[in-house]
């Protein structure tokens, strides 16, 4: 079997060993991304310089009997909208398509203190805006399981990457589903963390609030190690948790004991594509027969997740996206001697930097704002967020997981939504809650439909990262579904 | 005044927190004047994509003591909201301030301040107290208007503002200046605020007359253009309702350099800030036990110190006034007390000729040469003869100029007061020589003395001592009296 198919953690451990160097995985990487780069189109950026800068440090440090990181010489990728230290970091977005971060956010950072290899940056919707990476600047990504099939988005490139072999490991961000769902439609695991848990210091925000940095992976040992790697308090970020660094790998093999799961009525009904509801129900007569007893569990208010979320994350995304504006870095509008006002200039500028779907949100969030609509619209949507909190809470009393299907419907074909993006919005349903929650959900594979990877959602209380990781290998285990390679 | 209408005046004052180590929201210096532009600056207050702002919380707890000292109440807890609008100065395009929006309340609220204008009490009720960033500085080469581009300069970005906002309780332009002078003088007294650095202490009034419309006057940032602003907007607005002309609604500009307000934006066009809780940064609270905290650790304030001042070192009111309206003054006075011991003298000298220097200098107390321990060493050089009061103001315009000692200026000027008899004597002899007539007069005129001893004074460039030389003069007109009798 090639190197690039094994494991993140059978990688290392061979890194490890002395029976490969990371240059020679590195190169079996970079040979992979060749064949396959021009099918699926994962990355923005490669950097293949300092990644085998890197991956001879690793080396040598191993050769001189050093101690290296817990992700030595495994070669990862990041979604283009964490800040990358002198490369270019472009958010999928003509507005930055030549912008160059002089820092690294602190997940980088941390990745480097552990001797991971950064490969490149992996392509996205538009400001993490969308659900199928086809609004990126920079072409769509495709499916590596059907390149007629969109990867899911926003974080399609980093999904497609680790899912056709080009990376072992990607990060992904996650606002309203943007991790889960590509995760599920390529058929790999994906987890958003609870909100706080990863410092969100050098992620290009959309919606501060929901938004959380997290990790991709084939299998759930690797996105434990991932997420291990990546968690903990930082102080450049307000909103972040003062927890313990913990190892989430070493939680994975003790007994999971007693379990309650409850499966959300709302996201198994109206609306929720037949081929979905078939796997998962499979998966849950699976979980039954290992004695885990799973009931419905009805929490109402989730009928106001969509507009909750996308009225509340469009106003953070107006505000966020201001700085756009061609003076200080980015696209600039060429205006060749021309003399505009500052005002026009930033119009001009901001008019044909952006896409389509990210001006919508920026209208729609600018409506939202304003006079005469903060009551009815965003002051409306904050309540509203308290009800949908308290229902979860009351769930949670209750059962000790939930399940849902990550998406409702099963992957598509590319162009298929594009232009109809009310039918788009709707499908981030079942992510969206724990977004609006904080809580951690994680997506993994739980069957097929035509060839095409369907998965599974599973859902915990804040901070119980642990049980969620869990609970998610047994599921892996009993569904029989990881490193899945898809025929490309 | 009555008969012309009520003025009424609201201002809303924008003070740097100028003693904070580093910036509100990150941790670049604070101390950002005369740096090279933008070097002052990191991803949080260059406004990067993806940098989060971090509360400096020594910001948090100057604000409290301030909201303190100004009689306010703090709220028990405080969110920060983004104010969005485009301009170049902002990094963001939007600033990170405080609003009212739904169950928060701002940092403080509901106080006062009480300050003497033309020697009566007078009590301005203070609306609100928060904090926000401060944006970036333009430069427009060859001015506004006029400039063929703008430079950006971001060392600012991001500095601590407080912003204090009064209820419109001024009825006149004097009151407005006399209460910013409080609150500057407060405001130094906590130790929070350098009121002598540019652009430290800015200000916008709302101001209108009986019968027009609020005008707000945006871009004051001097005390004396406080006043001038103002009244120029009372005589503007009054001429107007005179010619029947409706005073409307409107933002004016003051214009610093031709002394006018210039109309910005009417009324109806106001922007919409689009306010909402800034998403990066947690609420804040201010509970009990960080008040309580923050009182025990508050200074002697300046109504206070006025009061020790009359009781301590029997200053007449109107002295402890001036001398704590300033409050680098106040501790000038003070030090100069520990080593001298006179009070009233330092004070006079103090509220005379050197508030004159400075100001003929344009100089702040802070920055000036001369030192408490200069002035006492002046002022028993004076105790002690060896300089005339005369020559003591000049010494202290030299003090002034050069920073040197007073000794060691009246040794390189020659300036000390000629006490030997001998000197006098023989410059005596030699002018009583050069004026005959003026001798003979003064055998029988007084007038002719002081003659003679004016030009002994010219003689030795005012050196001379003025009674000494009399008494010198004196004798020897009698001796030559004597003489001319008994011939």
């Amino acid at each position: 079997m090639k190197l690039y198919w094994l494991s993140a953690k059978e990688i290392r451990d061979k890194i490890l060993a002395r029976e490969v160097k990371a240059e020679e995985v590195l190169s079996e990487v970079f040979e992979r991304i060749e064949d396959v780069e021009g099918k699926i189109n994962a990355f923005i950026t490669l950097c293949r310089e300092e990644a085998f800068k890197k991956a001879k440090e690793v080396d040598s440090k191993i050769a001189n009997g050093e101690k290296v990181g817990i992700l030595a010489g495994i070669p990862l990728a990041i979604k283009d909208n964490i800040s990358t230290k002198g490369i270019k970091t472009t958010c999928g977005s003509k507005m930055l398509y030549n912008y160059v971060p002089p820092y690294n956010a602190t997940v980088v950072e941390k990745l480097l203190a552990e001797d991971a290899i950064i490969i490149g940056k992996t392509n996205m919707d538009e400001f993490a805006m969308g659900t199928t990476t086809e609004t990126s600047y920079f072409g769509p990504t495709r499916n590596p399981w059907d390149i007629s099939t969109v990867p899911g988005g926003s974080s399609g490139g980093s999904a497609a990457a680790v899912a056709s072999g080009e990376a072992f490991l990607a990060l992904g961000s996650d606002t309203g589903g943007s991790i889960r769902c590509p995760a599920s439609f390529c058929g790999v695991v994906g987890l958003k963390p609870t909100y706080g848990l990863v410092s969100r210091y050098g992620l290009i925000a959309y919606a501060n609030s929901f938004e959380q940095i997290g990790p991709i992976a084939r299998n759930v040992y690797d996105c434990a190690l991932l997420l291990s790697v990546i968690a903990g308090w930082d102080w450049r970020d307000s909103t972040s948790i003062q927890v313990e660094n913990i190892d989430y790998t070493s939680k994975l093999s003790s007994k999971i004991g007693e379990v309650k799961v409850g499966i959300v009525r709302e996201m198994v009904s109206e609306g929720v594509d037949e081929a979905v509801l078939k796997n998962f129900y499979n998966y849950v007569s699976k979980l039954e027969n290992l004695n885990i007893p799973c009931e419905e569990v009805s929490i109402p208010t989730i009928k106001y997740v969509v507009p909750v979320y996308y009225l509340i994350a469009m106003s953070e995304a107006s505000s966020n996206l201001a700085r756009f504006d061609g003076v200080r870095y980015g696209y600039s509008l060429n205006i060749e001697g021309e003399t505009l006002d500052w005002d026009k200039f930033y119009s001009k500028t901001r008019g044909s930097g952006f896409g389509a779907e990210v001006k919508r949100r920026i209208i729609l969030g600018t409506y939202a704002l304003s006079a005469g609509y903060y009551d009815k619209f965003f002051l409306k949507s904050l309540k509203a967020l308290t009800l949908i909190r308290k229902g979860f809470d009351e769930a949670f009393k209750k059962f000790d997981i939930l399940i849902s299907p990550t998406m409702p419907i099963p992957p598509f074909k590319l162009g298929e939504k594009i232009d109809d993006p009310l039918s788009l919005y709707l499908c981030d349903i079942d992510t969206i809650p724990a977004n609006l929650t904080g809580i951690p959900a994680v997506s993994i594979p739980c069957g097929f439909y035509h060839n095409l990877p369907i998965g599974v959602q599973i859902m915990a209380p804040q901070l119980k990262e642990d049980l969620v990781l869990k609970f998610a290998v047994l599921s892996e285990d009993i569904i029989g579904l990881k490193n899945l390679k898809p025929n490309i | 005044m009555a008969e012309e209408g009520k003025v009424k005046i609201g201002l809303e004052v924008h003070c740097q927190l100028t003693s904070l180590k580093t910036k509100l929201f990150c941790s670049c210096s604070s101390d950002y004047r005369g740096k090279p532009p933008n070097t002052n600056v990191c991803p949080v207050c260059l406004g990067l994509p993806g940098s989060l702002p971090v509360l400096n919380k020594k910001a948090v707890e100057y604000a409290v003591m301030v909201a303190l000292a100004l009689n306010c109440k703090p709220a028990k807890m405080t969110i920060f909201a983004r104010k969005n609008y485009f301009y170049p100065d902002l990094p963001k395009n939007f600033q990170i301030s405080q609003y009212d929006l739904e169950g928060f309340e701002p940092l403080a609220s509901n106080g006062y301040v009480t300050f003497t204008v033309n020697k009566k009490k007078k009590t301005v009720k203070i609306r609100r107290i928060h904090l926000e960033e401060d944006p970036g500085k333009l430069y427009h080469p060859g001015g506004l208007g006029f400039a063929p581009y703008t430079l950006i300069d971001y060392n600012r970005s991001g500095i601590a503002l407080l912003e204090i906002v009064t209820e419109p309780d001024f009825t006149a332009p004097a009151e407005a200046r006399s209460f910013l002078q409080k609150l500057r003088s407060t405001l130094e007294h906590l130790g929070v605020f350098d009121g002598s650095l540019e652009g430290s202490m800015r200000c916008d009034a709302n101001v209108s007359v009986e019968g027009g419309g609020r005008v707000e006057v945006k871009n004051i940032s001097s005390f004396k253009d406080v006043e001038r602003a103002l009244s120029y907007e009372v005589v503007r607005q009054r001429e107007l309702l005179k010619k029947g002309v409706k005073v409307r609604m409107e933002t004016r500009h003051w214009d610093e350099v031709r002394r006018i307000t210039v109309s910005l934006r009417v009324k109806e066009e106001e922007k919409d800030y689009r306010y909402f809780m800034e998403p990066d940064l947690c609420p804040v609270t201010i509970d009990e036990d960080f008040v309580r905290r923050i009182k025990i650790q508050m200074p002697e304030l300046p109504d206070a110190r006025k009061e020790r001042f009359i009781n301590q070192y029997g200053l007449p009111e109107y002295d402890a006034e001036v001398l704590v309206a300033d409050r680098s003054l106040a501790d000038f006075f003070e030090d100069c007390v520990k080593i001298y011991g006179k009070p009233k003298p330092i004070a006079n000298w103090l509220m005379g000729d050197f508030l004159q220097c400075l100001y003929s200098l344009d100089v702040s107390v802070k920055d000036c040469k001369v030192t408490p321990k200069h002035l006492a060493e002046m002022l028993s050089l004076m105790d002690d003869g060896v300089i005339s009061i005369k020559i003591a103001k000049k010494v202290l315009w030299e003090m002034m100029k050069t920073g040197k000692p007073a000794s060691t200026i009246i040794e390189e000027k020659g300036w000390r007061r000629i006490s030997d008899m001998n000197v006098i004597e023989a410059v005596t002899e030699k002018i009583f020589k050069e004026n005959e007539k003026a001798v003979k007069d003064a055998l029988v005129d007084e007038k002719a003395i002081n003659f003679l001893v004016g030009k002994i004074m010219e003689a030795t460039k005012g050196m001379a001592d003025p009674a000494l030389t009399n008494k010198i003069v004196r004798d020897k007109l009698s001796r030559l009296k004597e003489r001319l009798q008994l011939n």
